[in-house]
């Protein structure tokens, strides 16, 4: 039932000399939210670039269903079903929303050129089942409604809501979300939530998380990891972390 | 505030005053056996006179000129023309109208004028090539005329050493063109933005050196003069036919009265063919999955990578297509001109091939056929001018970033209908 | 030594000479580059203009009778290196300021846009034709056996490598020495920190440009006396040359710009003198995309990691 999807050891990031990211170890479970926490500067965004491909780690292995994937490039580890958002919002924002989805289902479309030009068949039907995958994923985060607006004339928290969208068209089965209750209202913050909730119960995924916000990570993680300075510190439950010595400390400095 | 504005006015002009002395008012004279210096005319002075007083004004009204040049609408299709539904039941008729004017005026105009829309018509296609490159996929290309060059001197070549026709030749030097773009692309576009367009700029250049020096092939600065031109099912438009005994011309197969306009006339109705043609493959490209991978390219690089786009494909698709329809209008250039030498290829023609993308709005299409337009007809109709042609066009860039960096007509997203569930 | 290396001495001393000044051209981009992070595409044209200042100021000085060569040399500079840095003020002024903060291809189009406007500006008004002056500085020092093959290193290059070697050291002392400096420093560093921290980056950026322009327009007096000539496309090239030797040294680096200046001349008088020399071109061309495609931090500047 709860196989291991990710495993992450001793993953280590240096810069020239600087050491941002020592030792980390992670294990995501199958349909697991998993959080990452830590204060600001702890490497918590290296460790998900080094996941995702955009650096390649100095040190460590990055086991993705029991094949090494570090080293890999970032578009060929989404490509295996790792896909993240970014911390900024990154959406194309003067494609439409509906464009934004399409484009994310790049290459499960016929992009054979000759057959687009002549609209064959088979182009038509992979460019229908995406529209449709698209349209399916607009209802689930309750966009549908700005399918032809330009991405970037959404409020701010449709457009980390299309972004989590964008990432699940792609069918991953791990979505690493960076900081997404950022700049939400309480409101939208409580969607997110539900949202995230309904992604492991009914898509049956796993969610490894970064976030500040504690209430959201306290209510929703299944495990947590606490780094701090780039060094791991702690990891277990919810309340196993909420009494953490070290954690305490770490958060609120040396008394 | 409104002194500090003046103070800045008088400093402004002030400066005017300083760079336009030294470059306008005193002039480097040539003529004698010494170097020697010579003041502006009165002319000359009053021009400068008057620089200075639209600096010291504009200065002084900076806040209203970027009001007013914001009042200015941008003209947006979509208001412009009816609705969608429409619109799509219009289309057709509209485009058809548009063919059929364009074949029939070349009849009734002289045969300069004709002449004049062959030229522009090579620029649209430039510019729609161009911007697959710059526009869609946002990669600057500043050494594009290189892949003209190669298209242009692909079917001089095969034309005077192999007597290949200009048929045969046409999708040969466009692929020899994406060839070339393919090669060049393929280590180059890992580079950033600003560097890419300084590499592509120092391709076009050694193309160009390459061109002139190599005289045993290309004829060096002389060129390749005699180019065959273009045939109409093997009729050739020449007063008499050179191709062979059986060979024969337009005018005597048809019976006609040898006129050199047919030529001409024959040669705009291949352009717009090819134009058709090439705006046909570009508007389905942008609705296909590359096209929106390119746009996404050019909005979010590092958005695309993390949703499994493979960049250095796409990226190397649009330049090897943009190269490839640049090619394509230099086959057609050269059988046009039926002559060629480097000298036509030189950064100058990149330049101008990159401010009708920059006018025309980068990746509207629409925009960039009038952008074309404009930008060939104009300094045909100020031919006095002719000297000022590249000054204003430089002149324009500078102005457009600042004020219109989404060129005189703005591209309108494509509205997908949703099949509602 | 024989002939052949005797040969190789003086092609050494010419490409030396060569990338002194594409050095201090070199200089301009690199320092803009590493503060705001753009391609100055306009400043080959600085330089351009810093020569036909040159050619006129020692035109109309002699016109006027004076006749003393160090006064007219003085002079030119002075006055050169003044207007130079004027219009690269000016054009940072209104082609780039304006656009600031915008995605990363309108200030480039922009620049571009401003130097043709400047190519053929200064074309109308001058002439799009070459202007040439007769030699001010003539002679030189003869090295080597006269009788086998003579290396000759003239007064002119002796100038060209005492002007560029003072410019730098004082450019040196000014950067590591003086306020501005400081803040020239800092603003490379991180530009939106510097500004929080009070300093008008705006005014640094400015002086960058204006300093830039200084040393184009006294490479455009140097080399405008080597060569004799001027037109209005010379800054074209010579901004490429430039541009590639601040990319050899690695842009953003100061010292990366003067290393590969020199070592940008030295390669291309080698290739001069094995090939036709239209080929010199296509190396240094050829080097730029090389050094772009391996490493593209240069020589000596520093990796740029790229951030999420």
């Amino acid at each position: 039932m709860s196989q291991l999807l990710l495993d992450v050891n001793g993953l280590t990031m240096r810069f020239g000399g600087l050491v941002a990211v020592n030792g980390v170890n992670l294990k995501v479970k199958n349909r697991q939210i998993v959080s990452v926490i830590g204060p600001n500067g702890a490497g918590k965004t290296t460790v998900f670039n080094c996941l995702s491909g955009f650096y390649i780690p100095t040190e460590g292995s990055v086991m993705l269903k029991n094949k090494q994937i570090a080293g890999l490039k970032d578009y060929q580890i989404s490509r295996k079903g790792l896909v993240r958002t970014f911390q900024h919002v990154r959406l194309f924002q003067k494609m439409t929303v509906i464009e934004n989805m399409l484009v994310a289902q790049h290459r499960h479309l016929n992009t054979n050129l000759i057959s687009g030009l002549f609209k064959t068949p088979n182009y038509r039907r992979l460019e229908q089942e995406a529209m449709d995958h698209a349209v399916h994923w607009l209802k689930e985060v309750d966009l549908l409604e700005f399918a032809n607006r330009e991405a970037g004339n959404l409020s701010y928290g449709q457009q980390r809501r299309l972004e989590i969208a964008r990432c699940m068209v792609t069918q991953p089965e791990l979505l690493m979300l960076d900081e997404p209750a950022a700049g939400l209202n309480p409101n939208e913050t409580k969607q997110l939530d539900e949202l995230i909730i309904k992604l492991r119960d009914e898509h049956e995924i796993s969610i490894l998380l970064i976030e500040h916000d504690m209430s959201l990570v306290m209510g929703i993680s299944d495990h947590i990891y606490v780094i701090a300075q780039g060094t791991p510190l702690a990891n277990g439950t919810a309340d196993e972390i909420k009494n953490n010595p070290d954690v305490i400390k770490a958060y609120l400095g040396e008394e | 505030m409104t002194t500090n504005k003046f103070y800045n006015a008088i400093f402004a002009a002030g400066i005017t005053l300083i760079l336009a002395c030294l470059m306008i008012g005193v002039k480097l004279d040539t003529s004698g056996t010494q170097l020697a210096v010579k003041g502006a005319t009165t002319a000359q002075w009053t021009w400068i006179g008057g620089g200075i007083a639209i600096v010291f004004l504009s200065q002084l009204f900076t806040n209203q000129i970027d009001a007013l040049f914001r009042m200015i609408p941008k003209p947006s299709i979509s208001t412009m023309l009816p609705e969608e539904k429409k619109m799509a039941t219009l289309k057709p008729w509209l485009i058809a109208g548009a063919i059929v004017i364009m074949v029939i005026w070349p009849f009734m105009v002289s045969r300069g004028s004709v002449d004049l829309a062959t030229l522009t018509l090579i620029y649209i296609m430039l510019g729609l090539g161009l911007n697959i490159v710059v526009g869609l996929a946002g990669l600057l290309d500043l050494g594009f005329v290189a892949f003209y060059a190669v298209g242009a001197y692909t079917y001089a070549l095969l034309s005077q050493y192999f007597g290949l026709s200009f048929w045969v030749c046409l999708p040969i030097s466009a692929g020899m063109a994406a060839l070339f773009g393919f090669v060049l692309g393929f280590p180059v576009l890992r580079l950033r933005g600003d560097y890419l367009a300084i590499v592509t700029l120092g391709f076009g250049e050694i193309i160009r050196i390459l061109l002139n020096n190599w005289t045993e092939v290309t004829g060096g600065p002389s060129g390749i003069s005699g180019i065959a031109k273009p045939t109409l099912f093997g009729l050739e438009f020449t007063r008499k036919a050179k191709g062979g005994e059986d060979a024969m011309t337009f005018h005597e197969y048809f019976n006609l009265d040898y006129s050199s306009s047919y030529k001409v006339i024959f040669l705009y109705l291949i352009a717009i063919l090819l134009v058709c043609f090439v705006i046909y493959v570009i508007n389905r490209l942008m609705r296909m999955p590359i096209g929106r991978a390119w746009e996404a390219l050019r909005e979010d690089e590092i958005a695309c990578r993390s949703l499994g786009l493979n960049r250095t494909a796409i990226k190397l698709s649009a330049f090897t297509l943009g190269a490839s329809t640049a090619g394509f209008a230099g086959a057609f250039f050269s059988a046009r001109q039926g002559f060629i030498s480097p000298e036509s290829f030189i950064f100058i023609e990149s330049a101008i091939i990159l401010a009708i993308v920059v006018l025309g709005g980068m990746g509207s299409q629409y925009g960039i056929i009038l952008a074309a337009i404009v930008m060939t007809i104009l300094p045909e109709l100020a031919r006095e001018f002719s000297e000022y042609r590249m000054l204003l066009f430089g002149l324009l860039m500078v102005l457009m970033m600042r004020w219109r960096p989404d060129g005189l007509i703005p591209t309108k997203r494509p509205h997908l209908e949703l099949k509602q569930q | 030594m024989s002939e052949f290396s005797l040969y190789l001495l003086q092609q050494l001393i010419n490409g030396l000479t060569i990338g002194s000044t594409y050095a201090l051209i070199a200089i301009g981009y690199t320092m803009v580059y590493g503060i705001i992070g753009m391609i100055n595409f306009a400043h080959g044209e600085i330089y351009m203009i810093g020569s036909y200042i040159t050619f006129i100021v020692i035109a109309g000085l002699m016109s006027m009778g004076i006749v003393s060569l160090p006064i007219i040399l003085i002079i030119a500079l002075v006055v050169a290196m003044f207007m130079a840095s004027t219009y690269g003020w000016a054009v940072e002024r209104v082609a780039y300021r304006p656009l600031r903060g915008t995605n990363r291809l309108i200030p480039l189009i922009s620049a571009i846009g401003m130097s043709i406007f400047l190519q053929n500006a200064v074309g109308i008004s001058q002439g799009f034709r070459d202007v040439a002056l007769p030699p001010m500085v003539t002679g030189g020092w003869a090295l080597g056996n006269p009788a086998d093959f003579e290396v000759t290193i003239s007064y002119m290059q002796v100038i060209i490598f005492a002007v560029t070697f003072v410019t730098m050291t004082l450019l040196t002392l000014f950067i590591s020495k003086s306020r501005m400096g400081r803040a020239c420093r800092a603003c490379a560093e991180d530009l939106g920190m510097t500004n929080l921290l009070g300093i008008n980056t705006n005014k640094v950026i400015a002086l960058t440009f204006i300093i830039g322009a200084a040393l184009a327009a006294i490479a455009g007096l140097l080399l405008g006396l080597y060569y004799g000539v001027v037109n209005p496309f010379v800054g074209f090239i010579a901004g490429l040359k430039a541009f590639t030797a601040a990319v050899l040294g690695g842009i953003g680096s100061i010292p990366g710009a003067v290393l590969g200046g020199l070592i940008l001349g030295v390669t291309e008088a080698m290739t001069a003198a094995f090939f036709p020399s239209e080929y010199k071109d296509v190396v240094a061309f050829g080097l730029l995309i090389t050094i772009l495609l391996f490493r593209p931090s240069g020589l000596l500047g520093k990796p740029e990691i790229e951030k999420v």
